[in-house]
């Protein structure tokens, strides 16, 4: 337990130039405990003083078997470990893994609980970017934005723990709709949310855009064209902050994404600063999805009626021998699933999430693979970072918004 | 299935002796290890898929025909598809070329199978472990591979398992 | 009760070396800045405006494990992780604490796997365990205000 193997030198010969195994360069050891690593990420630096030869990320740290682990409960319970892939986009995960299942067992969803979804995804990509502003600006030194975003990310959490009960990790989304109704003060919460975040946000943009300790730090650093964006698999606002407008809600639609009507925000200079206006411009259109999803919830179910794969309410189990049997069958045994695979994608904040899905007519997922952003992202690593300074690795980091249990998994 | 992906299927059956089957709107094109790059490279170049989205694997123990499946998924910008392509692979070692030539993502994405899976791939610039620990031994996604389920405490077994539990010494 | 009388005109208190020192060990604690998983978002989040930790006096978390008396192991140790963990609290100097954040930490929580420790009290010894996945601010502060208690009944004896 204690004994940490060292990786030698000629292990590396490979990944490193040969001026390192000279002792020209300096390889030098980052994390995995660094304030701005977010998480515990650990990257070997080739320095040849302070320009970075050579990057070399090493994950894993927090490798939590994940996959593994989902294959041995049935596929309601396995959905309580997709919140905790990537911490920042629960409820995405939960989306994905829920839309997976779907179109597996070919199950319907209603429309309450579609607009609920898109809510909830839009709210939660907020909060995942208000997090990325607060600490990728902290790894920046600008400590107050912080404490602003975190303000406005409460607000978020509050309306996250009235659906749920819990603020993070909600599990609110489940196969076949939602876990239950929103509570009454549902709707005046997220209008308010609404109604303020304009104001943040141009508040945040009144404090970086035009700053130029920001824009040194954050101009021409960590350039990435659209063509390798395409060949490393970049996706989300790395890609988009290189100029392609590649958003999986327009591509693909979802959960009724193309009866709204929002922008698909880009920026052309592919550095760090791109990707930060990329992100401000979303959180405006991702309010304004929510506005219009606001004003078109309508009433209804927010589960589908299907009793073989839906858990029945309460009040039917009472009264309802059938109910009952169903709501036992599905807590003790689970639902079955054909031997078919599938593979569903929604747009996550940091870029394309999809899980891959296999049934063997059992109750069990056979097999659940989360093809997640960071760990593609974390790749590009040596491409962005090439030819900068040490103190620019943590801004690139940042920039590409890394959560490392999505990567790890 | 739309235009472009009857087109695909079709020069992939006639191309590569692959076996076309769909799934809820999914596309999956099922070959043989041996035309994997040809196929991967085809549909880069000439269908346009850009993109790498995913590689992974299945495990099919105690099956050992056609143990392992490679699952690759493919997207492509210009006409807004995904595609899978589907590899089975024979006994507990198998090995398949690499496509990081081809798609620089597919580096980690392989490496990964490697380390879950024990799938070897011919060419790869750099076949290390990715997650799991330089000296660990097994690929834990194989079927075979136990869980590592430990017992729980619970108030009745608590004292019992308290005793060979290995705690942390100062 | 006689010094007392005698010297409070003038200012001072007596009270035992014991006091003093763990007086000054709660009121000025220092947390590793090191967050795992998901728990480090609510660490975050207590340490922002709505939850203050700074009222405490434990805003300011030390990067370096030198510098640090308190272990805050907020998430999940993986094996992998798992020797780094215990090298950065043998890092640590005399008197350290560790408190164990949330259900991965302090049993395993949900992920009862081959990849995760199950409780980060196999790798080092931990003071105080809070519950939850996540724990909520509020608890991440009850956890350590729990832990202070500890250190308040620390002895004199104990120091050596």
């Amino acid at each position: 337990m204690t004994n940490i193997r060292e990786v030698t030198v000629d292990e590396l010969r490979h990944l490193v130039s040969d001026r390192a195994m000279t002792g020209e360069t300096m390889l030098l050891n980052m994390g995995p405990q660094h304030p701005s690593t977010h998480g515990v990420l650990r990257l070997l630096l080739e320095l040849d003083g302070e320009i970075v030869v050579n990057c070399i990320p090493d994950i894993g740290f927090l490798h939590t078997g994940v996959e593994k682990n989902m294959e041995s409960k049935t596929y309601l319970k396995a959905e309580v470990m997709t919140d905790r892939l990537d911490y920042l986009n629960s409820i995405g995960n939960n989306l994905t893994y829920c839309l997976a299942v779907e179109k597996l067992v070919d199950l319907d969803v209603p429309v309450r609980a579609q607009v609920l979804r898109v809510i909830l995804s839009e709210l939660q990509r907020i909060s995942s970017h208000l997090l990325w502003l607060g600490t990728s600006c902290l790894d920046l030194a600008a400590m107050s934005v912080f404490l602003y975003a975190m303000r406005e990310r409460e607000m978020i959490l509050d309306v996250m723990e009235m659906i749920s009960g819990q603020r993070m990790m909600t599990t609110y989304i489940r196969p076949g709709g939602v876990w239950r109704d929103v509570p009454p003060e549902f709707v005046p919460a997220v209008q308010k949310i609404v109604d303020v975040m304009p104001g943040r946000v141009a508040e945040y943009e009144s404090m970086l855009t035009n700053n130029l300790l920001f824009t040194e730090r954050t101009q021409g650093i960590g350039v990435v064209s659209a063509e390798d964006c395409a060949r490393y698999g970049l996706s989300g606002p790395v890609i988009r902050g290189s100029g392609v407008a590649f958003d999986l809600r327009k591509a693909q639609p979802y959960s009724g994404y193309d009866q709204y009507d929002f922008e698909v925000p880009t920026y052309d200079t592919g550095d760090i600063y791109g990707r930060y206006m990329v992100r401000m411009e979303e959180m405006r259109q991702s309010v304004r999805i929510v506005r219009q999803a606001l004003s078109r919830l309508p009433a209804g179910p927010v589960q589908s009626s299907n009793r073989k794969f839906v858990p029945p309410p309460r009040s039917e189990i009472g009264t309802s021998m059938e109910a009952l049997i169903h709501h036992f069958k599905l807590w003790t045994e689970g639902f079955p699933a054909p031997k078919q695979s599938v593979f569903a994608t929604t747009e996550s904040p940091r870029g394309i999430l999809g899980v891959f899905l296999e049934g063997d007519g059992g109750p069990k997922p056979y097999r659940v693979h989360y093809v997640t952003p960071s760990f593609i992202n974390l790749q590009s690593m040596p491409l962005l970072t090439r030819g900068h300074f040490v103190a620019d690795v943590v801004g690139v980091i940042g920039s590409i918004d890394i959560v490392l249990g999505d990567a790890d998994r | 299935m739309n235009e472009t992906l009857e087109r695909i299927s079709k020069d992939m059956q006639e191309r590569f002796a692959a076996e076309i089957s769909e799934y809820a709107g999914d596309s999956t094109v099922i070959l043989t290890p041996e035309y994997v790059l040809d196929a991967v490279q085809t549909l880069r170049d000439e269908y346009h898929f850009n993109m790498l989205v995913d590689i992974t694997a299945v495990d099919y123990w105690p099956d050992q025909e056609s143990r392992f499946h490679m699952v690759y998924h493919l997207y492509s910008m210009l006409n807004n598809l995904f595609i899978r392509l589907r590899v089975p692979l024979n006994g507990n070692a198998p090995h398949l070329p690499t496509v990081e030539k081809l798609y620089p993502a597919a580096n980690w994405k392989e490496r990964e199978v490697w380390d879950m899976f024990g799938i070897t791939f011919d060419g790869h610039s750099d076949p290390r472990r990715i997650v799991m620990p330089y000296d660990w031994q097994g690929h834990p996604l194989r079927k075979d591979y136990p869980l590592g389920y430990e017992e729980v405490q619970f108030t009745f077994n608590a004292a019992e398992i308290d005793k060979r539990k290995p705690y942390a010494k100062e | 009760m006689g010094l007392e009388a005698k010297t409070g005109n003038m200012g001072v208190v007596t009270t035992t070396l014991e006091n003093v020192v763990n007086w000054s060990r709660t009121n000025s604690m220092w947390p590793l800045l090191f967050g795992l998983a998901c728990c480090a978002i609510e660490m975050m989040g207590a340490q922002a405006s709505s939850y203050d930790l700074s009222r405490f006096g434990m805003e300011l978390n030390r990067a370096s494990p030198r510098q640090s008396d308190l272990m805050i192991v907020a998430g999940r140790v993986s094996r992998k992780m798992a020797p780094v963990l215990r090298q950065l609290y043998d890092q640590m100097p005399d008197p350290k604490w560790v408190l164990a954040m949330g259900d991965c930490a302090s049993c395993g929580g949900v992920f009862n796997n081959y990849a995760v420790v199950q409780g980060v009290d196999e790798v080092v010894p931990v003071d105080v365990y809070v519950s939850g996945c996540p724990p909520r601010p509020e608890g991440l502060i009850h956890g350590l205000l729990t832990l202070h208690e500890k250190v308040k009944k620390e002895k004199i004896t104990h120091w050596a």
